[in-house]
């Protein structure tokens, strides 16, 4: 139903808000990575296109990149709370719930618990994307127990180590020594260890990164959905800086996001022996039908 | 964590009308507590989610049991009020029908969750079982905790007894999932005295249940991907600061509050109204809701003994407000006696609000801190209204 659902009856075409129409058209419903994906972004109708962040916001970037890897875009429900990421990602074409401060993973619970029991034979992906402070300062009961409690959804933490949307105050993702708003002599305790934090609460999949390559960043957001849907809850922590309060000059974020690799976001990625099955045995699947589908256009051009 | 498919039960499927109105009755002694989880048990609810907290964990652990039994599809024990009630507006979103309870200082844990519902959109059926809030740390009934959701554009309940919470909780289901209507429902009722005391309740057969939810009619679509108008997000004048934004929380606001009126016309169908009256054309009239409805009955019942002109005004509805209803009942009224489970009395400034003469409204009597409302307190302000003299004896 979801891509039917989407498709407009050809007559009401001429009806229907130009934006629509060029989405159903040319955007990544129903359609393969190579046709739209993170490889020829800027050549598809993508589900992300105005927003009102920052110049040079990576956040931005790194949503972008997120809702162009969605494996299943017309069956995906997003999940955010306060914090610059939400402006962009309630307005990507993909329904987006709003609750209230850092309940995301809570609400995920239920949605997701309720999905499973009125449609127990379909994938429905459901993602919790949201900040450092929304994540793991207010949110982090409730982030913590979604993932004690072995919900299947994906949780993506946006970290730019700072209240960027509040105006800057010291976060628990917040660099030990950073001097923010409400840390006026330097915050004085280090980083919360995200991913420690998940793995001990049951995360089968989870991974710190600096998306720095679009390539790998784009596997990774596929990886920890297609684990989520399978074998438990699964959490992504990517750098998304904050240029503003952190003062890094626009043609600088990306040295900056390459320099993070080797500082406080090194890559690490872990998955339990199940999660790793079902990696391999997708991402084979999807090895599989790039081949024949590459066959099958040599084919057709001799 | 998975849900109980294999325990599905074989129920006749009615509709509310006729659970509530003709479906066979039988009469059981039961408590509070037991009469809501009963209830739920014939609501065909798919989803409940539990967090203990006395002295409401009686009516979830019941309703932990109806879900073993096959009654409920899906149940879990949340992490706290908020993450509960989070997960209901999450859960709600998918389309199914929920239930919750909770208790004084739960329900104000889980309350930005709870006063956002009706925003959202959420019909879930809330059982509030009441007790004090605010320090010294007590446990005891006391419904001040009912001021704070009276302001969030949920519908909201208020039950005198066992068999009032039975009724009331199966027509909230009715209620909130109106199309008209689509915003949750409280039921609240006096923790203890109501909720582990044993009364009469005539139940409807455990065999016979409410029709299923109908996830599309539904006056915004469920988040699922399938029911249409699809659901293309893009909003972006929502949560910023301009004129747009200001306008859309203004009008949808004023929708949330005109569908809390709208669900008048239900409490009129399925319980008979939002007030019940006894003696309308008495000089002294004793309003109230919940348990101290109760206690006033009983002082009403002694004042017929007696001779004295005295009416009962209960309150079923405290969300909406039956402001119509009171004026017209009182409009020859000489005093009204407001007795009343807390200390700020806010079923006396309702009724105050109510009527154009609010000076014949006398403050009380009020207990709180979880103390019973003698009948004798009551009886001393019918006395006081009538310029009578009476020998208070506690």
């Amino acid at each position: 139903m979801s891509l039917k659902y989407i498709t407009p009856v050809e007559r009401f075409k001429k009806y229907l808000p130009k934006d629509y129409v060029e989405l159903v058209d040319y955007g990544p419903f129903g359609k393969t990575q190579e046709e739209a994906g993170p490889g020829n972004m800027g050549q598809f109708k993508e589900l992300v296109e105005e927003h009102p962040m920052c110049s040079g916001c990576w956040m931005a970037y790194y949503i972008r990149l997120i809702f162009a890897s969605l494996p299943n875009p017309e069956d995906t429900v997003t999940l955010g709370t306060a914090g610059c990421g939400r402006l962009a990602i309630s307005q990507a074409a993909v329904p987006f719930i709003y609750g209230n401060y850092g309940d995301q993973n809570a609400m995920a619970s239920g949605l997701t618990r309720a999905f499973r029991l009125r449609f127990p034979d379909k994938t429905k992906d459901v993602i919790t994307i949201a900040g450092d402070g929304g994540t793991m300062d207010i949110g982090f009961s409730m982030t913590m127990h979604s993932w004690i409690r072995g919900e299947k959804f994906t949780t993506i933490m946006l970290d730019n180590e700072v209240y960027g949307n509040t105006g800057g105050q010291s976060s628990g993702m917040s660099p030990k020594g950073a001097i923010l708003k409400m840390a006026p002599k330097g915050k004085d305790f280090g980083k919360m260890p995200a991913t420690e934090l998940a793995r001990a609460a049951g995360c089968v999949y989870t991974v710190r990164m600096s998306p720095t390559n679009i390539k790998k960043a784009a596997k990774i957001i596929r990886r920890a959905i297609f684990v989520a849907r399978e074998v438990g809850p699964t959490f992504i922590h990517a750098y998304t800086s904050c240029n503003i309060e952190y003062s890094i000059p626009t043609h600088e974020v990306f040295a900056d996001a390459k320099a993070q690799e080797k500082d406080r976001f090194t890559f690490e990625e872990y998955m339990t022996d199940e999660a790793k099955e079902v990696i391999e045995r997708v991402e084979a699947e999807e090895k599989a039908a790039r081949m024949a589908r590459k066959a099958q256009k040599t084919e057709a051009v001799n | 964590m998975s849900p109980n498919p294999e325990k599905k039960l074989e129920k006749k499927l009615v509709d509310i009308n006729y659970l509530l109105k003709e479906a066979p009755r039988e009469k059981h002694f039961i408590t509070g507590a037991q009469a809501m989880a009963e209830a739920v048990k014939r609501a065909s609810v798919d989803m409940a989610i539990a967090y203990p907290i006395t002295p409401q964990s009686e009516v979830m652990h019941l309703v932990g049991d109806i879900y073993a039994q096959g009654h409920i599809k899906e149940y879990y024990r949340a992490e706290e009020e908020l993450g509960t009630m989070s997960a209901i507006a999450g859960a709600a979103r998918a389309g199914v029908r929920l239930f919750t309870a909770t208790s004084g200082p739960g329900l104000l844990r889980g309350l930005e969750a709870i006063v956002s519902w009706p925003g959202h959109r959420v019909p879930a059926v809330l059982g509030i079982l009441t007790r004090v809030i605010n320090a010294p740390l007590s446990i005891q009934p006391d419904n001040i905790e009912m001021a704070y959701m009276m302001h969030c554009g949920a519908v909201m309940l208020h039950a005198e007894n066992q068999q009032d919470t039975f009724d009331f909780t199966l027509a909230a289901f009715a209620i909130a999932e109106k199309v008209d209507v689509y915003i949750p429902v409280a039921v609240a009722t006096e923790g203890f005295f109501v909720t582990h005391a044993k009364g009469y309740v005539e139940m409807t057969p455990e065999d016979m249940a409410l029709n299923e939810f109908d996830p599309v009619a539904a006056p915004v679509p469920a988040m699922d991907n399938e029911t249409p108008p699809a659901r293309i997000q893009r909003d972006a004048p929502v949560q910023k600061s301009n004129f747009m934004s200001y306008l859309i929380h203004a009008v949808w606001q004023q929708e949330i509050w005109d569908s809390n009126r709208r669900a008048m016309k239900y409490i009129y169908e399925y319980l008979g109204g939002p007030i019940e009256v006894q003696n309308p054309e008495s000089d002294v009239f004793l309003i109230a809701s919940g348990c101290a409805a109760a206690q006033a009955r009983e002082a009403w019942r002694y004042a017929q003994e007696a001779g004295l002109s005295v009416g009962l005004i209960k309150v079923r509805s405290i969300r909406p407000f039956p402001v119509d209803e009171i004026r017209e009942t009182v409009k020859n009224a000489k005093a009204i006696i407001v007795p009343e489970h807390n200390i700020i009395g806010w079923l006396c400034k309702e009724v105050k609000a109510a009527i154009p003469n609010g000076g014949i409204v006398t403050e009380g009597p009020r207990v709180y801190g979880g103390m019973t409302l003698p009948v004798e307190l009551i009886m001393k302000e019918i006395h006081n209204s009538l310029g009578l003299e009476y020998d208070l004896k506690l």
